[in-house]
C-alpha cells in the first residue's frame, strides 16, 4: 500500500515540496493536477522535506493535490515491441498504440567502463562527399551537426539516417516543431525504416522538464539494442533546445548561472548523454548523430561551445552546405587510412589548397590585380565548390576520390599541389599536364 | 574507522548533509550506505553537528536517514610496485578488474584494491638491522618491468628509524611485512612494499628542488627548436575544440624523452584513453625498445563519470607523478584536460553556494591552479639521485577565447606556453601551435640566436602577408615577397610535422640541429629572382623537395640525396648569404 500525501508546501514553478519520509533521490511521484495526473522526480531531499519537480509543469497544481510516491525511479519499457512506435517526454504513446508497463529499465544509468570499449574502426558510409572524403562518419561516433535555425538540419540528418545501414534508429526529439515530427515520420516511413525505428518526441508545445527526459530515454534504449549486439543510430534533435531546457529548470531553482545564464554543470550534462555512444568489445554499437543549433550563427556560444569540446567533431552546416572549415570528423584518421592510399594526402591537399583560394577570394574582393597563381585558385574554388560541396551529390567515396584528382588538375600542375611524387605518380590525372 | 557514525540530513546533487556524532575531520573519506552498497564520499564543510560529503558516485536511491561511516583517514592512493601499465579511474579503481568482475558498466560502490595483493615481487634489501633510516629512504628493491623499483620508508614517517628486522632476499607480496623500524620512543612501525599516501598533499621528501635547465625532447621541430619544455618545467596547451590539443599530448606521451608517463585524461572523451589502452602496449618505447605501456600509468576519469572524482583524478596522477621521482626517476604528467578540472571545482563551489567569482569559478581558482602546478619540478632526492616531473596541461577555453578565468590563471604559474590556433587547425597545419602568439621561458636544443633569426624572419613574412592584403600582391616589393615566401616555407616544411608519416611525425634532436642549419642557408640566402612569378615557383620547387626530404628517415641514402638536390638548388639560385646567417650557420 502506497502513501498518499495530500499538503504541499511550496509550489515554486514546475517544483512542488511535500513533507514525507523514505523517499528516495530519483524516485518518481505521481502527482494529481487540474488537467490529470502528471509524473514528477524527486530533486532534492532536506530532512522530511521532498522537492519534486513536477513533468507536467506547477500551472493547475493545488495545495491540496494528492502526490503517490512510486518507489522506483524513472524506467521506460523496452522490447522488441517498441520498434516503430513513438513516444512522449514521460514515456507515454503519442501514436494510438497501447502503452507498454513491461520489460523496464531505467534511465540515465551508470557509464561503459572504458575497458570495455574498442577503438572505432568501420566507416560509416553515406554517400555525402564533403563527409565520406574530407570528415568520415565511423560507427559508434558521436557527432553534431552546428547550424543556425532555418538550415536543413532536419533534412540532412535524416538522408545520413537513411543511407547508414544501422540495425536500429532512435530519434529525440526535443522542442520539435510538429511539421519536424510528421517530417521524420513521413521519411522513415517512405524510406521503409520506420519499422526498426522508435521515436521519443517532445514537441515545443509540451512541458519543459519533458525535454530533459529524451536523450535519457532515447539512449537507455539504444543501450539495450546494443547490449543484444545491434549497431545503433540515434538521432538527437535539437541539444540547443535541450539545454535551454535545463537552463530554464536551473534558473528558476535559484542556481548561479555560469555562462549566459547556463548552469555550471552544462559541460558534464551534455557529455553524460554524448558519452553513451560506444562500440562494445563483445557487444554492438551506438552512434550518435545530434544537431545543436548556434542562436546568432554564434560558434562562442556556450552550447554549441561546450558540445564540440565532448562530440567528436562536428558538421558545420551553413548556406545549405558542409563548410569545409570548421567541419571536422575527429575519427576519419581510424579508417581513412585503410580506404585507398590517396585519401589522406588528397584531402589534407584540397583543404589547404581551399584555404588559399578563400584568401584570395579576399583579396579580389578588395579589387587587388590577381596574379597568374590566384587565377588558378580562384578557378580551383569555384569548381570545388559546385563539384565537391553540393549536398545533393550521391556518389561513393572512390569516385568521390576521382573527382577530387580531376578538379586538382583542372586547376593546377602537378607539383603546385605539395602531394608527394609518389601519390602523383599513380593518380595524376593521365590526360592532364604533370 | 575512527568509529565516528552519521545520518544523511539532505541530498541535493552529488552533496550530501549528514548528521554525525563524534570526530570528523576536513577532507575524511566516508562511506554512505545505501541498498547495501556503500558510496565513497568525502567531507568539504563542517558546520555544528552537520557536514557536507561530495559523494564520489551518483546519488540516485539515497534516503534521508541512511546510515554514514566515517573512515578517520583522507583520500589516498596506494604507492607501491605493480603501478606502471595500470588504468585507474580517479580514485585509483583499477578498471580492467572493474570490468571483469562488473562488465560493461561502472557499478557504484564497487573499489577493488589498486595494487594486486597476491603479486609476488622479488625484494633485495638494501639496508640491514640496525641501520639508521628516515622518511624516503630506500630500504630495499624489486624489480618492476625495466625498472629498480625503490621500497622506500613511507613518506608519513617523519622522525629518524631503527631498522629492527628486515627481511632476507625472497618473493613478497603486498600484504607481507617486510621490515620493522623503530622510533626513538621506541614504538615499532611495520612496512610492507605499498603505502598510502594523501593525494591533496605534496610528497616533499626530496633534499633540494633545482631550476629546470636540460630540455624535453618531444620530437616536435616546433616545440623543441621554437618554444621547449624542460624537464621539471610546467606548459600548457590551451585550444579551441578541435584544434588538437588531445592529438598533441598524445604523440608526446609517446615520443617524449622521460623515463615515466603519467597521462590523466580528466573530464575527456573515453574514446581517447581506448586508444592510449589499446596503442600502448603495441608501441615500442624507442628509449628500451619495451612496449610503450611499460612505462606508462593511465588515469581515466571521462567526462560521463562522476564529477567529484574527476577534481580528485589530477591530485591521484601526480601524486603518483611524486612516488616515481622519489626514485630518481624522470616523469612527465599530462593532464588533459584541466578546464574540466577547474569546472568541477566550479560545480562543487556551486552546490556549496559559496559566492562566485568569474564566470562562477570559485575565487580559490588560481591558487587551487597554482598549487597543483607547483608539485611539478627538478630535485636532487637524499640519496642525491636526480628526478623530475614536468606538467603539460591542455586547457580549454570557452569559445577558445584565451581571456577567460583558467586560461589566465595557468599562465600565471607556467613556463611555456603552447597557444593552438582555429585558423591553423582549420588550415590542416599540424602541429596547430600558433609561433606568434606562443613563447617558452626554458633553454631550447637550438640555441636562442638561432632561433631568434628565424623567430624574425616569422614575423617579418607575417607582416608582409598583412600588408599584402591592403595593398595587394603587385603592390608589394620584390624583397619583401622573398621575405614573406621565405616565412611560409618555414612554416610549411619546420613548423609542421605530417602526423600519418612515420618518419616526418617525429624528429630526433640531432636531425632537428642539421635540418635547421640548411633552413638557415635558405633564410639566410640572398636572391636575385627576376619577378615575383619566378620566385614563387622556385620556392614551390624547393618546398616539393623539402617535404620529401622530411619523409627521408634519418642519414638513409635516400635523405643524403635529397639534401645534395637541395643544396643544388640553393647553390645554383643564391647570391650569398647575409652577414647575420653566415655567423649563426658557421657557429
Amino acid at each position: 500500500m502506497k502513501k498518499v500525501y495530500c499538503k504541499i508546501e511550496s509550489i515554486v514553478g514546475n517544483v512542488i515540496t511535500v513533507r514525507a519520509e523514505g523517499v528516495r533521490y530519483g524516485e518518481l511521484a505521481k502527482v494529481e493536477t487540474r488537467f490529470g495526473t502528471s509524473l514528477a522526480e524527486v530533486i532534492g531531499l532536506s530532512g522530511d522535506l521532498v522537492s519534486l519537480q513536477v513533468f507536467a509543469g506547477g500551472r493547475g497544481i493545488s495545495t491540496k493535490a494528492t502526490v503517490i510516491f512510486l518507489g522506483h525511479p524513472m524506467e521506460i519499457s523496452f522490447s522488441e515491441n517498441i520498434l516503430g512506435r513513438v513516444f512522449d517526454g514521460s514515456g507515454s504513446p503519442r501514436d494510438n498504440g497501447p502503452s507498454l508497463a513491461e520489460d523496464l529499465i531505467p534511465i540515465g544509468g551508470p557509464s561503459v567502463n572504458p575497458s570495455h570499449r574498442i577503438i572505432p574502426r568501420e566507416m560509416i558510409r553515406t554517400g555525402i562527399p564533403m563527409i565520406d572524403l574530407f570528415n568520415t562518419l565511423v560507427v559508434s561516433q558521436k557527432l553534431p551537426i552546428f547550424s543556425i535555425s532555418g538550415e536543413p538540419y532536419n533534412q540532412l540528418l535524416a538522408r545520413i539516417a537513411m543511407q547508414a545501414n544501422a540495425d536500429v534508429i532512435i530519434l529525440g526529439g526535443m522542442g520539435l516543431k510538429f511539421d519536424d515530427y510528421l517530417f521524420f515520420k513521413e521519411t522513415f516511413e517512405r524510406g521503409g525504416s520506420f519499422s526498426k525505428t522508435v521515436m521519443f518526441i517532445h514537441t515545443a508545445a509540451d512541458p519543459t522538464v519533458e525535454c530533459l527526459m529524451i536523450p535519457d530515454m532515447s539512449l537507455a534504449v539504444a543501450e539495450q539494442f546494443a547490449l543484444q549486439d545491434k549497431d545503433v543510430l540515434v538521432l538527437l534533435t535539437d541539444m540547443t533546445s535541450f539545454a535551454d531546457a535545463m537552463k530554464e529548470i536551473a534558473i528558476s531553482q535559484d542556481q548561479v548561472p555560469s555562462n549566459r545564464g547556463y548552469p555550471g554543470d552544462l559541460y558534464s550534462q551534455l557529455a553524460s548523454r554524448y558519452e553513451k555512444a560506444v562500440d562494445f568489445d563483445t557487444a554492438g554499437s551506438i552512434t550518435i548523430l545530434g544537431v545543436t543549433t548556434m542562436p546568432g550563427d554564434d560558434i562562442t556560444h556556450p552550447v554549441p561551445d561546450n558540445t564540440g569540446y565532448i562530440t567528436e567533431g562536428q558538421y558545420y552546416l551553413r548556406g545549405g552546405h558542409i563548410e569545409p572549415f570548421g567541419s571536422l570528423s575527429r575519427l576519419k584518421q581510424q579508417v581513412n587510412a585503410k580506404t585507398r592510399k590517396d585519401h589522406r594526402a588528397l584531402m589534407d591537399c584540397m583543404i589547404k589548397l581551399y584555404a588559399a583560394y578563400k584568401d584570395t577570394l579576399e583579396k579580389k574582393s578588395m579589387g587587388f590585380n590577381m596574379s597568374a597563381w590566384d587565377n588558378k585558385l580562384l578557378s580551383y574554388g569555384e569548381c570545388f565548390e559546385q563539384e565537391m560541396m553540393d549536398l545533393s551529390r550521391n556518389i561513393p567515396l572512390e569516385k568521390a576520390l576521382d573527382l577530387g584528382w580531376e578538379i586538382l588538375a583542372n586547376s593546377f600542375t602537378s607539383d603546385e599541389t605539395g602531394l608527394r611524387s609518389e601519390l602523383i605518380n599513380e593518380f595524376w590525372p593521365q590526360n592532364k599536364d604533370s | 574507522m575512527n568509529g565516528t557514525k552519521g545520518k544523511v540530513f539532505a541530498v541535493n546533487g552529488n552533496m550530501i548533509t549528514v548528521h554525525f556524532d563524534g570526530p570528523v575531520m576536513m577532507n575524511e573519506v566516508a562511506f554512505i550506505e545505501t541498498d547495501g552498497r556503500k558510496l565513497k564520499s568525502e567531507v568539504i564543510r563542517i558546520k555544528g553537528n552537520l557536514c557536507s560529503l561530495q559523494v564520489f558516485e551518483m546519488t540516485k536511491g539515497i534516503k534521508v536517514n541512511d546510515d554514514v561511516e566515517f573512515s578517520g583517514d583522507m583520500l589516498a592512493v596506494e604507492l607501491g610496485p605493480g603501478l606502471l601499465t595500470q588504468i585507474y579511474d580517479g580514485l585509483q579503481n583499477p578498471l580492467p578488474q572493474l570490468a571483469k568482475k562488473c562488465g560493461y558498466f561502472l557499478e557504484r560502490g564497487v573499489y577493488l584494491d589498486p595494487l594486486p595483493k597476491d603479486k609476488d615481487w622479488a625484494f633485495t634489501p638494501a639496508v640491514e638491522q640496525g641501520a639508521v633510516v628516515s622518511c624516503a629512504d630506500t630500504i630495499g628493491t624489486v624489480p618492476e618491468l625495466s625498472f629498480t623499483h625503490k621500497i622506500m620508508v613511507p613518506f608519513n614517517l617523519s622522525s629518524t628509524y631503527t631498522v629492527k628486522s628486515i627481511m632476507p632476499a625472497g618473493h613478497y607480496t603486498t600484504k607481507e611485512v617486510i621490515a620493522v623500524l623503530t622510533d626513538d620512543a621506541g614504538e615499532d612501525y611495520n612496512i610492507h612494499l605499498s603505502f598510502y599516501w594523501p593525494i591533496k598533499r605534496a610528497i616533499t621528501c626530496y633534499e633540494e628542488r633545482y631550476r629546470p635547465n636540460e630540455p624535453l625532447v618531444t620530437q616536435f621541430r616546433l616545440i623543441d627548436t621554437f618554444f621547449p619544455v624542460a624537464k621539471g618545467g610546467t606548459y600548457c596547451v590551451p585550444g579551441p575544440f578541435g584544434a588538437g590539443k588531445t592529438v598533441l599530448q598524445q604523440t608526446t606521451s609517446q615520443n617524449a624523452d622521460v623515463d615515466i608517463v603519467v597521462i590523466a585524461a580528466c573530464g575527456e572523451r573515453a574514446g581517447e584513453v581506448v586508444e592510449v589502452i589499446h596503442e600502448f602496449p603495441k608501441l615500442t618505447d624507442p628509449r628500451t625498445a619495451k612496449p610503450l605501456m611499460e612505462r606508462t600509468v593511465i588515469i581515466c576519469n571521462t567526462s560521463s563519470m562522476p564529477v567529484a572524482s574527476r577534481e580528485a583524478s589530477l591530485y591521484t596522477a601526480i601524486t603518483i607523478s611524486e612516488y616515481y621521482r622519489q626514485m630518481g626517476l624522470h616523469v612527465l604528467l599530462l593532464a588533459d584536460s584541466t578546464s574540466r578540472w577547474a569546472q568541477a571545482l566550479r560545480e562543487t563551489s556551486g552546490r556549496l553556494e559559496e559566492i562566485p567569482g568569474e564566470e562562477a569559478f570559485p575565487a580559490y581558482l588560481e591558487s587551487t591552479i597554482a598549487g597543483f602546478y607547483e608539485r611539478a619540478g627538478l630535485v636532487r632526492n637524499r640519496d642525491g639521485s636526480i628526478g623530475s616531473i614536468t606538467v603539460g596541461g591542455t586547457v580549454s577555453p570557452a569559445g577558445g577565447n584565451f581571456e577567460e578565468p583558467v586560461t589566465q590563471a595557468t599562465l600565471k604559474v607556467v613556463g611555456a606556453f603552447h597557444g593552438l590556433s582555429r585558423e591553423r587547425s582549420d588550415a590542416h597545419k599540424y602541429p596547430a601551435i600558433h609561433p606568434m602568439d606562443s613563447w617558452s621561458k626554458y633553454k631550447g636544443i637550438i640555441p636562442e640566436e638561432k632561433v631568434g633569426y628565424a623567430m624574425q624572419l616569422l614575423i617579418q613574412g607575417s607582416d608582409v602577408e598583412q600588408m599584402m592584403k591592403v595593398v595587394g600582391e603587385e603592390g608589394t616589393s620584390l624583397e619583401d615577397y622573398i621575405r614573406y615566401l621565405k616565412s611560409t616555407f618555414l612554416d610549411a616544411v619546420y613548423l609542421q610535422q605530417n602526423s600519418f608519416d612515420k618518419v616526418d611525425k617525429a624528429t630526433s634532436p640531432e636531425r632537428q640541429k642539421h635540418v635547421f642549419n640548411n633552413i638557415l642557408l635558405i633564410l639566410g640566402s640572398i636572391f636575385n629572382f627576376a619577378d615575383k612569378d619566378a620566385a614563387r615557383i622556385w620556392f614551390n620547387r624547393l618546398r616539393q623537395k623539402f617535404i620529401d626530404y622530411n619523409y627521408a628517415p634519418w642519414q638513409s641514402d635516400e635523405f643524403k640525396a635529397i639534401e645534395s638536390e637541395i643544396l643544388g638548388m640553393i647553390k645554383e639560385t643564391s647570391n650569398g648569404l647575409d652577414q647575420i646567417a653566415e655567423a649563426h650557420i658557421a657557429s
